[in-house]
């Protein structure tokens, strides 16, 4: 460019003309063009995250069809909205409209990455009825079992999680124990070799039920239909 | 700009295949080396990744190669990144609204696609100097060059690293996954043997021409 | 002979001032290895022996193929390659599946080995570069460990020895259950430590009856071959010497700070790889600086890297990453401790 002289020649008002006219229609052309893409796939994509949402939700409270979300705020447990402040918290309902349980989510840092998954706590059984891996970088072939291992998954169709009288914590703490040697319901089995990955789960949970579980107890009316 | 006469290559054959062979962007070019190391490890992500590069390249190269008499050339890269960011966004919420699932695999090297050099480098060397037909013939052969090089990973990454392709299992269940394969050094290490095995290919090429030159010569 | 010039070229490591060549020095690494072998052969029977022959004899053949591509004259007769076919196979574990020892093997000599150029110019130590791409590719099969002394390990292979190519290994749990008697758990020391705070006592260590790599468990018959090349010349002994006193300098501030956390340097030496990697690994003549001011340096990096590794990573064993990383900047370390020329004084 500067072999033709441009840089050090002032620039022509023409020029400046063409500049703004070209840059303003393609910049018109483009705003047209990501609206109308953004229009016609919002209802999908909602859809879709909807869809994605619910699966993950009716996977960890077994019999739930119907969802409502809830949250976790300093007065307790309020039906959500958007400018509340505070933890999503999915109610499941079953068939006859009755509360089957709810789900959190819960996190912690694992072998490589931060696993967060979605946990399912029945507050009638007092138990965790199941867990879904969100996101995790554990390596394939071992970490990730987590998530796919029939037996690691056998765990959590009826892990106690009972608050304690004081209403402070767990009566009985979440704890992971070697492979094959789980014998009380509080319990969890971890997969040999993946004893990291493992640790994560059993302290995401653990540090969660402790935490939510004397609240959602108390606040079951909340989210209890009326009939 | 105006004024200046262009000169026109003839739409051939050769203008599509080139892209696939000669001026393959991935073994040849090694243009836009970070969705080919990071996405290759399905070959369903690399396909996904291949057509939405490929969409991208060919429609945002048609609009420059339209646009190419008005575009002053002080603000044509800005335009040019306006034009494929454009369409990478487009890209990006119909990768969304089509699979969840895929829109996270590929994680962010949806949006990455609007720094891939290639399409930024087609749109500067070939379509603002192109008529409209041309820019979209050779779009679609360096898109589908793009897209047959990921391919070539995915399906190697794919195979040795989870044992089946395009997620139907090839080995049954006793398999043994390598699994370095699917992690990220695995595409250093595949993307590598590619390249060496075409680097074997050309220097064979090139010694068998020379040695016929040399023999035509001597005679 | 070309590698004979390179040897000389180089300035100050001891055992390279003698007019030694090539096959001569590689001909007594592999007299103190023999020992090495032999002690893993008779601790863990007939496995660890495939494992041995198919390592160097997929080293072997891989070498002779990549000579043949890049038109090269053969290099195996030297002996280096079957080294590394041998240490290969030392730092696998005993019930290692043969094809899968066969794919490190190969990686070892074309990734470690063949496309840097061959003999005298690999950055790392080939052999643990195979044994680097095992571990990131068959995660499970290179952490299960079988136990020493089993009864019959002369007359029968352990299953996971035979596996068919490109399958998953034979379960041994089983197969090991029915054969000891205190219900063995399959750990290695390091893992006892790191995950159940059970310290290994040291004779045991020392004797090799402990689970492991092949060629790991006993530190004694190691540290004699370090010995005997050390007084041979063969050997910087700055090299081994500067690993351990790395994972000493490590390692004793942290168990007098903490004895209930941290485990003792005595076990830190004599446990894992260390030994093996100090006297055998760390000691790859290319891979390793060339100025005695380097040396020093490179060797505490890997000591101390090894104990990082070990207390604080993921992985139970940091070793073989530790002397990776050593290979790597090893180049850089031979660059800044380059001595001043005589006669040379400071810039004005």
């Amino acid at each position: 460019m500067i072999q033709e002289g441009t840089a050090q020649s002032p620039v022509s008002p023409a020029l400046t003309r063409s500049m703004l006219r070209t840059l303003g229609l393609v910049a018109t052309l483009s705003g047209l063009l990501v609206v109308l893409s953004y229009r016609i796939t919002l209802p999908i994509i909602e859809e879709n995250k909807r869809l994605a949402i619910e699966r993950a939700l009716f996977k960890v409270i077994p019999g739930a069809i119907s969802r409502q979300d809830f949250m976790i705020t300093d007065r307790g447990i309020e039906l959500a909205q958007s400018d509340l402040q505070g933890t999503a918290l999915y109610a499941g309902y079953g068939q006859d409209g009755r509360l089957k349980g709810v789900a959190l989510e819960a996190a912690a840092a694992g072998y490589q990455d931060v696993i967060r998954i979605l946990y399912g706590y029945d507050p009638y059984c007092q138990c965790i009825r199941g867990i879904e891996v969100l996101k995790m970088a554990e390596t394939p072939g071992i970490g990730d079992k987590i998530a796919k291992d029939p037996v690691f998954q056998e765990n959590f169709t009826a892990l106690e999680a009972r608050a304690n009288a004081t209403g402070d914590g767990l009566e009985r703490a979440i704890v992971l124990v070697k492979q094959g040697e789980k014998s009380e319901a509080w319990q969890i089995d971890a997969i040999s070799g993946a004893t990291i990955s493992s640790k994560a789960i059993a302290r995401m949970l653990n540090d969660s039920a402790q935490r939510y579980v004397p609240l959602i107890q108390n606040n079951l009316a909340v989210m209890e239909p009326a009939s | 700009m105006p004024g200046r006469p262009e000169q026109h290559e003839p739409v051939t054959l050769d203008t599509f295949l080139r892209g696939l062979w000669e001026e393959n962007p991935v073994f040849v070019m090694l243009l836009g080396m970070c969705p080919v190391l990071a996405v290759t490890n399905s070959a369903i992500n690399a396909l996904a990744m291949g057509l939405a590069s490929t969409f991208v390249l060919v429609a945002s190269n048609s609009l420059v190669s339209l646009l190419r008499h008005y575009i002053p050339k002080q603000v044509r890269i800005a335009t040019y990144i306006i034009i494929i960011a454009t369409f990478v966004t487009m890209v990006d919420y119909a990768i969304q609204a089509i699979s969840l699932d895929l829109y996270n695999a590929l994680g962010a090297f949806i949006q990455l696609i609007v720094v891939n050099c290639m399409i930024l480098g087609r749109a500067e060397a070939y379509a603002s100097k192109q008529p409209l037909g041309a820019t979209v013939v050779n779009g679609l052969g360096i898109g589908a060059g793009f897209t047959l090089a990921l391919l070539s990973l995915g399906v190697v990454r794919e195979v040795l690293g989870s044992g089946s392709l395009f997620g139907v299992s090839l080995f049954g269940e006793n398999f043994q996954p390598w699994v370095v394969m699917i992690l990220p050094p695995g595409g250093f290490f595949v993307l590598g043997t590619w390249l060496l095995i075409f680097a074997a290919f050309r220097l064979r090429k090139q010694r068998r021409t020379e040695l016929g030159e040399v023999a035509q010569h001597e005679r | 002979m070309s590698e004979l010039r390179i040897t000389t070229d180089l300035r100050s490591s001891p055992h390279l001032k003698q007019m030694v060549s090539v096959p001569q020095i590689m001909r007594n690494v592999v007299y103190a290895l023999l020992p090495v072998c032999a002690w893993s052969v008779y601790a863990f029977g007939i496995s660890v022996l495939l494992l041995l022959i198919t390592t160097t004899l997929t080293c072997m053949l891989s070498e002779a193929l990549f000579c043949r591509l890049s038109g090269k004259a053969s290099s195996i007769s030297d002996g280096s390659i079957a080294i590394t076919g041998l240490l290969l196979a030392l730092t696998l574990p005993p019930g290692f599946p043969l094809w899968m020892a066969a794919v490190a093997a190969f990686v070892a000599v074309g990734l470690g080995k063949a496309l840097f150029g061959g003999l005298g110019y690999n950055v790392m130590n080939p052999a643990l570069v195979g044994r680097a791409f095992v571990q990131a590719a068959f995660p499970v099969a290179i952490t299960t460990w079988s136990p020493p002394f089993l009864p019959g390990r002369f007359s029968e292979v352990i299953p996971s020895t035979l596996t068919a190519p490109f399958m998953k290994p034979v379960p041994i749990g089983e197969w090991i259950e029915q054969r000891t008697v205190d219900g063995f758990s399959g750990a290695t020391p390091l893992a006892l430590q790191k995950f159940e705070q059970i310290i290994t006592p040291w004779p045991d260590l020392l004797t090799g009856t402990i689970a492991g790599s092949a060629g790991e468990t006993s530190a004694l018959i190691i540290l004699l071959g370090g010995i005997y090349l050390a007084v041979r010349r063969m050997l910087d002994w700055r090299l081994p010497v500067g690993v351990m006193l790395g994972a000493v300098i490590v390692s004793l501030p942290l168990w007098l700070l903490d004895a209930s956390r941290y485990p003792d340097p005595l076990f830190v030496l004599l446990s894992g790889g260390l030994m093996l990697g100090a006297v055998f690994m760390a000691t790859d003549m290319v891979a390793s600086p060339v100025t005695p001011l380097g040396v020093w340096i490179y060797a505490l990096f890997i000591g101390m890297l090894t104990v990082v590794i070990r207390l604080f990573g993921g992985l139970t064993e940091g070793v073989m990453y530790a002397i990776l990383l050593g290979n790597a900047i090893s180049p850089l370390i031979s660059l800044v401790t380059q001595p001043k020329i005589f006669g040379e004084g400071r810039k004005p």
